[in-house]
This record gives structure tokens, sequence and C-alpha cells, in this order.
């Protein structure tokens, strides 16, 4: 259905977003000679191979031991370097949160957590490693930026931007093959919202892999006469306010797509710089309150509510509302 | 770094537990019970080994640096860096209360200078230190890695996990002591959370084991970071069981969980004081 709609951005290959880190961190190895890499027993899958064959001596297998790995980063700030760790958005977050809370946020540390097979999309593994509520306790923490691009060369340019950022960043990305439809040469700028589609009518602001969904939304709305501007917020933390709120007073209402609970999401920190500056209408996906399951993800997303014809309800619904 | 005489040394190991009593009581709270135990092994380390500059770089190319796992012993911390020259000791009196850089626990934010990570929540401090260590390694700096945890604290599960990381990464240029006093706060050690045989718990664990006998014995504590540092770079990194008493120095404070987290009253603190010779002046 996706190739018969007039989308304004196409694509022709599909790959996983991890494989855009993974290309990303090489390619910054090569050029920067502080950045380290750590992996928790899971370099195939974070697609670090290719930098631990290159740089073995910048590179630590840490074995499942995520909490020493968090740790180890920290540490290793201590003299210039800039680590880089490895391992499903799950154990990035929850289950290491108060060795992020104190070795590196409070710390100040200079650390990048990279984190895979965030969200549904991760498929058949099901809710034990489906996380979604990473992105809410990492932006809650100070001095933590968040980032959750939306393909492979977004992911693959915001890898390379990071390690000129200096602070601890939490860098979310996912597992399945995706459409690559933004481009190989864009310049990554942490905390700048992007415009991809000018509108008049409503302001949907997407990130990660649901950028392609809003994509497709905003082909099947422009079929219905539906005007939507279309923002890729790729900085979850710190938000881009003035780009939100000067897309939501011209249009007047707003949706929000994210693959991740609705509680403490980018659709919270969209509704809470509304109402402080501009109440508008807002209408939300995202999970509402539950765990995932097994399945395949484009399944999942629809079971959940996550896909191109929800945010299609949801925008109908936010203009209804005006 | 000037060297100083074994009188000296215990000269200023009074007058660090005086700063300690002194802070606890005047914001009461804070632990003095395993600060005043590791008074020794702090004055050794920063006032004979370790080669550290007073004018703070948190990154110590160069420099030995030091990293404190338990972080709820920071009177003995501050009072030694004070009385090493890193901030003046006036600001002691500032501890615990706001708008201080003397946090309850150390931490980075407020800009303390001598310290490099925050600590307090327990257990993570070894895992920093080992990163620090491999990062010396990276930059072909020569100088040793120090790190301080609790007896208690082994109950935490990311020290085995650091304890795991350290030989299988050749950790060769890092000295972690643990505070073998046998208290915590709910009561012995034992009663709480047996924790058995540790040398041979850390030598299964593939580090080189020294245990230092009486920690509260500045003579031996010198010896034994001594002898720890004779045994780095060959492949191991070293873990000295240092045993002391919780509350030493103090004849109403010593061997008894009671003074983990708890400040003197006035009566209190002057009967302590009257066992501890004021010898570099109070702040």
């Amino acid at each position: 259905m996706e190739k018969t709609l007039d989308t304004k951005y196409t694509y022709t290959e599909k790959k996983d977003t991890r494989s855009g880190f993974g290309d990303g961190f090489l390619e910054l190895g090569r050029k920067n000679k502080n950045v380290v890499g750590l992996c928790a027993d899971l370099i195939g899958s974070l697609k670090m191979g290719a930098f631990q064959k290159e740089f073995p001596e910048r590179f630590f297998q840490v074995g499942i031991s995520e909490a020493n790995m968090m740790g180890l980063a920290a540490g290793m700030t201590i003299g210039g370097k800039i680590p880089f760790t490895g391992t499903f958005a799950n154990f990035s977050t929850g289950r290491v949160y108060d060795q992020i809370r104190q070795s590196i946020a409070y710390s100040e540390k200079n650390v990048k957590i990279c984190a895979s097979h965030a969200g549904l999309t991760l498929g058949e593994d099901g809710a034990t490693h489906q996380i979604l509520e990473d992105v809410g306790m990492m932006k809650m923490l100070p001095n933590m930026t968040v980032i959750n691009p939306c393909d492979y060369n977004q992911t693959k340019a915001a890898t390379m931007a990071i390690a000129d950022h200096e602070g601890p960043v939490y860098l979310r990305f996912g597992r399945p093959s995706w459409p690559i439809f933004t481009p190989s040469d864009q310049k990554f700028e942490i905390g700048k919202a992007w415009k991809m589609i000018e509108g008049k009518d409503v302001s949907l602001f997407a990130t990660g892999h649901l950028v392609w969904e809003a994509v497709v939304a905003e082909a099947m709305l422009r079929e219905e006469g539906i005007s939507v501007e279309l923002i890729n917020i790729h900085t979850i933390k710190p938000l881009d306010t003035a780009a939100v709120l000067a897309s939501v007073a011209k249009t007047g209402c707003a949706v929000t797509a994210e693959e991740h609970q609705l509680n403490g999401g980018l659709g919270d920190s969209i509704a809470q710089t509304l109402i402080r500056n501009n109440p508008a209408p807002q209408e939300f996906v995202g999970v509402d309150d539950s765990f995932g399951e097994s399945g395949k993800p484009v399944d999942l997303l629809e079971k959940y509510g996550l896909n191109a014809e929800n945010i299609v309800k949801a925008v109908k619904k936010a203009i209804s509302r005006k | 770094m000037e060297k100083h005489s074994t009188e000296q040394l215990k000269s200023i190991c009074s007058q660090v537990r005086r700063d300690i009593l002194r802070m606890v009581h005047a914001c009461q709270s804070g632990h003095p019970g395993a600060s005043l135990g590791c008074t020794e092994f702090f004055v050794a380390l920063y006032f004979d080994q370790m080669k550290h500059n007073k004018n703070f770089n948190p990154d110590g190319i160069g420099e030995d640096l030091f990293f404190l796992s338990n972080g709820h012993i920071s009177p003995v911390w501050y009072s030694v860096l004070s009385r090493s020259g890193y901030f003046d000791t006036k600001e002691l009196a500032t501890f615990r209360k706001i708008n201080s850089r003397l946090q309850g626990h150390p931490a980075t934010e407020e800009g303390l200078p001598g310290i490099r990570v925050a600590s307090g929540s327990l257990g993570q401090g070894l895992s920093v230190a080992i990163g620090a260590a491999l990062t010396k390694k990276m930059n072909g700096d020569k100088q040793t890695v120090y790190a301080l945890m609790g007896d208690g604290e082994q109950q935490e599960g990311q020290i085995w996990e650091a304890a795991m990381c350290a030989p299988h990464h050749n950790v060769d240029n890092l000295i972690a002591s643990i505070d073998v006093n046998g208290q915590q706060i709910d009561g012995p050690t034992k009663e709480i959370m047996n924790l058995r045989d540790l040398k041979a718990k850390w030598e299964a664990f593939g580090w080189e084991v020294i245990v230092t006998k009486n920690g509260n014995e500045i003579t031996d504590v010198v010896q034994s970071l001594e002898k720890a540092k004779s045994l780095l770079g060959k492949g191991k990194p070293v873990l000295n069981l240092l045993h002391t008493d919780m509350g030493f120095g103090v004849d109403f404070m010593v061997g008894t969980h009671k003074w983990h987290g708890v400040a003197p009253n006035d009566e209190q603190l002057e009967n302590a004081l009257g066992q501890l010779e004021e010898t570099l002046g109070d702040y």
C-alpha cells in the first residue's frame, strides 16, 4: 500500500537503524582516536564488530554485566576518552538506571549510551526485551541528552555527531529493517527539529521508526485534502521548543507519534511545552500503558495502534478539536 | 611531594579525626564510624603514597587517582583533601549544609576539588576505578589508580561484576582496598549477610590479595600500600583487605555499628575531642 501512495519522501532500500549506528561508529573510530567502545556480549546485535576488529585496543568486551559497563564507561572519561556503550535499550536503561544516574548523569560524564532493539519493533523476543519506558527514564535525568533517529542514515549521522557533544547522551535505535528515506549526506544537529514537510492544518511531531509511518500518513491525509506539517524530532531532549511552538502557532493543533509509552515520552514533552506557552489540542500516538508481546514488527505496530492509519485517525481528531 | 615522618602522619591523623567529629557534630548528621576507622588509610594515601596535585585537574593525567566507592565516609575524605591543600579548611564547616560544595555524599556538580565522580549509592566505585585505570593504560600513563570500598558494600552485585572484569582485562595498575571493619548499618556483617572468606573470593576472581592486619596503625598501612605497589604491572589487579575498627580513636565509638551514621551531641563531642590532640589547628 505504501508504494502506491505519493509520499514526499521515498526509499529504494531498507536497513536496520542499528547498522547505521555500527557504520557510523566505525567511521567515527577512524576520525576520533579518543572514541572507545564497550559492549556487554552483544557485539553482533549492536553491529560493533567492525570497530572492534579495526581498533581492538580501543574496544572492551565486558560480558553480561551492564552495571559494571556503565561504571567502566564513566571512569574511562577521566583522562579524555569518549566511551560508547552498546547493549539492548532495556539493558541500557532500566537495568542500570542507578549507575547512569549517579556515575554518569550526576557526575557529568561524557558517556554515549547506545541502545539498540528499542520498542515494539524488536518483534519476536517479546515484552521482556521491548522496552517502551526508556525515553522517559532518560529524559528525566538532568544533564542527559536523548536522541531517537528515524532511519539508517539519520542514525549514522547522529552517531557521529554525539562524539562532538560534551556530556552524556542516550542514543536509541532499533532492530527491524526499515525504509531509508533521509539523505545520506545530512548534517545532524543535536536539539534541532527538522521540518520535513510544510503544512497548515496540523503539526505532526514524530520520532524514531514512527517518522516513516508519519510520512505515509501525510500522503494519505493529503489525498483527503488535509495539509500536514511533519516535523522530525530526533532529539527529544533538549526539545526544540521554538520549532514546536512556531509550528503549532500556525496550525493550531498537534499530534505526536512515537514507539514508546505515552507516559513519559515525546508526547509528554510536547504537551508540557504547549501547555506552558500556547495550549492547543493534542492527540497522542504511542503505547497506552501496556507491555508489548511477541510478533512481527509491522503486526505489533498495528495491534498497539502505532502505524500510519492510527496517525491519520489522531490527526483528524486533533483537527476536529480546534 | 614533601615526605612525612611516621610521627607527622600520626599527628595529621589526630587532626583529621577532630575534623570528622566536628563536621558531623555541626550538622548533626553524617557517618563518623568508618570515617574514623579509615583515617590512617586516607592519610597514608594523600600524605605519603599518592602522586597528586592539589591544583586539581579532573583528568589527572600523570597523577595517581583515588576513587571512594563507599561515599558515606565523605567526612574523612573532605578533611584529608582540605588538609592536603585542595581547598580551605574553613570550608569543612559547610559540610552537609545548604549551598555547600561538601555534599553529604561526594559529588562533582558543585565543583569540589579532588572529587572525580559521585558516590554514595553503593557498589559503583570499583567499576569507575577500573575504567579510569584502563584509560591510563590507553594513554600510556604509568600512574596508579586507587579505590576504597566498604565491607558491607561487598553485598552489592556490581562489585562482583567488576571483580570479574579487572583481571580479565589485565588491569594491573589498580589497587583496590576494602575497609574490613565487620560492621554495617543494621549490625555486624556476619549477622546481616555473612561475607565469609573475602580473601578466597577475591583470589578466586583472579586478584592478587594482600592483608593489612592493623589498618589503624599508620606504619602497617604504609607498608601494605608499598607492598601493593610492588605487585603492580604483573597482569593482575591488587586487592588490599584493610582491617580497621569502626570508630577508632574515640573510646565510646570504637568497634560498634552504632556510630555508623550517628552524630555526637555536645557532651559526646567534648569527650571525644578530649581524646584527640589538636595538632594542626581546628578549622
